[in-house]
């Protein structure tokens, strides 16, 4: 669990140097999860690397724990609304609006879009 | 008991121990009650933990920096939880690299729409800039999306809140939307409750409620999928929906067993 632990820790501490290092507009932990990524990739083509917290899933479990409670690391960031009070109180509902709209909208587009592509894709696929 | 007890509040107040301790007991409720509501939409545990702890800080005077001295903990851990998401992604992988070419297609059309329309319609309503960059990313998965606020010079606690907001709305509009949009296609149907279902507690809630044309098993991958585009396109978490539908064709009777449990 510890050492599973470490590893994440690890792989985000490397995404924060080299983000932070090349000045990157991602944040570090976007790298940190490719990292991670590439290295369960890499032990399914090198028993090697298959020890530790990438063996006998240890890091899936640990990885699993966190997610499992996503919805809590919210809360304090969200907390942080009750600075934005007066703002809310006069601009609240237009930000609800925009939102509901914005939702709306982009569900269609993706619904569209999808519809259209696995269209295309089986029609390409009749062809050969 | 022989000092003041206003005196015990002081020390209290000033200690990482009873925020943190606060947090996770209002989650804890407000997690118990979207579990009674069978996840219901309306009974986010965010959302209404939000505003009990929100509420509470106002009654009692304390600052949000006092408050945040506690709950950083919790917040730190958001860091590890986005590295953490590469392990569902690698454990759907084939489904991942099967759907690849719509995933991308849609991923872009996606996120185009969802940041154009928002920042347009709130330029449009004349808010301010600070506003308008910390609603752009509210598509993206919420961590990520704090990320991006903050290296936008937005403000992640704004940004947090239209993400949770905007999961929520997805979630209650889907099912009428495509009822009236006349989407009988089920995988696209699934793969837009995904798409707006942000986040665990809405795409769940979707997922248990088992709205009929609206295949869970797709929301249910679609969150454990989720963050996948963000990754790619760190502006559109939005994509992540799309390999979804795919999955499901393949995969309708697992999407039954996951339902139940």
């Amino acid at each position: 669990m510890i050492v599973s632990f470490s590893l994440i820790l690890l792989c985000q501490l490397i995404g924060e140097v080299f983000v932070r290092g090349l000045r990157l507009p991602i944040p570090g932990p976007v790298i940190g999860l490719m990292l991670l990524l590439v290295l369960l990739f890499a032990r399914d083509h090198f028993s090697l690397l298959a020890r530790g917290p990438l063996g006998d899933g240890g890091v899936e479990n640990a990885s699993r724990g966190l997610l499992a409670n996503l919805s809590l690391l919210f809360i304090p960031a969200g907390v942080g609304v009750v600075q934005k009070l007066d703002l809310l109180a006069e601009r609240g509902i237009a930000i609800v609006v925009i939102l509901a709209i914005s939702v709306v909208l982009t569900l269609l587009a993706t619904v569209a879009t999808f519809l259209v592509v696995s269209r295309l894709m089986a029609r390409a696929s009749e062809k050969p | 008991m022989s000092e003041n007890p206003f005196s015990l509040w002081v020390y209290l107040s000033q200690s990482p121990l009873l925020w943190l301790t606060m947090t996770l007991v209002v989650y804890a409720g407000a997690d118990a009650v979207s579990l009674a509501t069978e996840r219901h939409p309306l009974a986010n545990p965010v959302l209404h933990s939000i505003w009990i702890v929100g509420l509470f800080l106002m009654l009692t005077g304390t600052s949000y920096p006092t408050y945040f001295a506690g709950a950083q903990f919790v917040h730190f851990l958001l860091g590890p939880a986005t590295v953490a998401l590469a392990v569902p992604l690698y454990e759907n992988r084939k489904v991942v690299l099967a759907a690849i070419l719509p995933m991308l297609v849609a991923l872009v059309v996606g996120s185009i729409v969802a940041i154009v329309s928002v920042v347009v319609l709130a330029e449009a309503a004349g808010l301010p800039r600070t506003v308008v960059l910390s609603l752009a990313p509210k598509s993206v998965t919420a961590g990520v999306a704090m990320g991006i606020a903050e290296s936008l010079g937005a403000d992640p606690s704004l940004t947090a809140v239209s993400v949770i907001l905007t999961g929520i709305m997805g979630a209650i509009i889907v099912t009428p939307l495509m009822n009236r949009a006349g989407i009988t296609d089920f995988r696209a149907r699934g793969f837009a409750a995904g798409l707006a279902a942000h986040g665990i507690g809405t795409a769940r809630a979707l997922c248990i409620r088992g709205n009929r044309a609206v295949a869970c098993g797709l929301v249910w991958r679609a969150w454990r999928l989720d963050g996948i585009p963000s990754i790619a396109f760190p502006p559109s978490r939005c994509m992540l929906a799309r390999n979804v539908p795919l999955f499901s064709t393949s995969n309708h009777s697992a999407r039954h067993g996951q339902r139940k449990r």
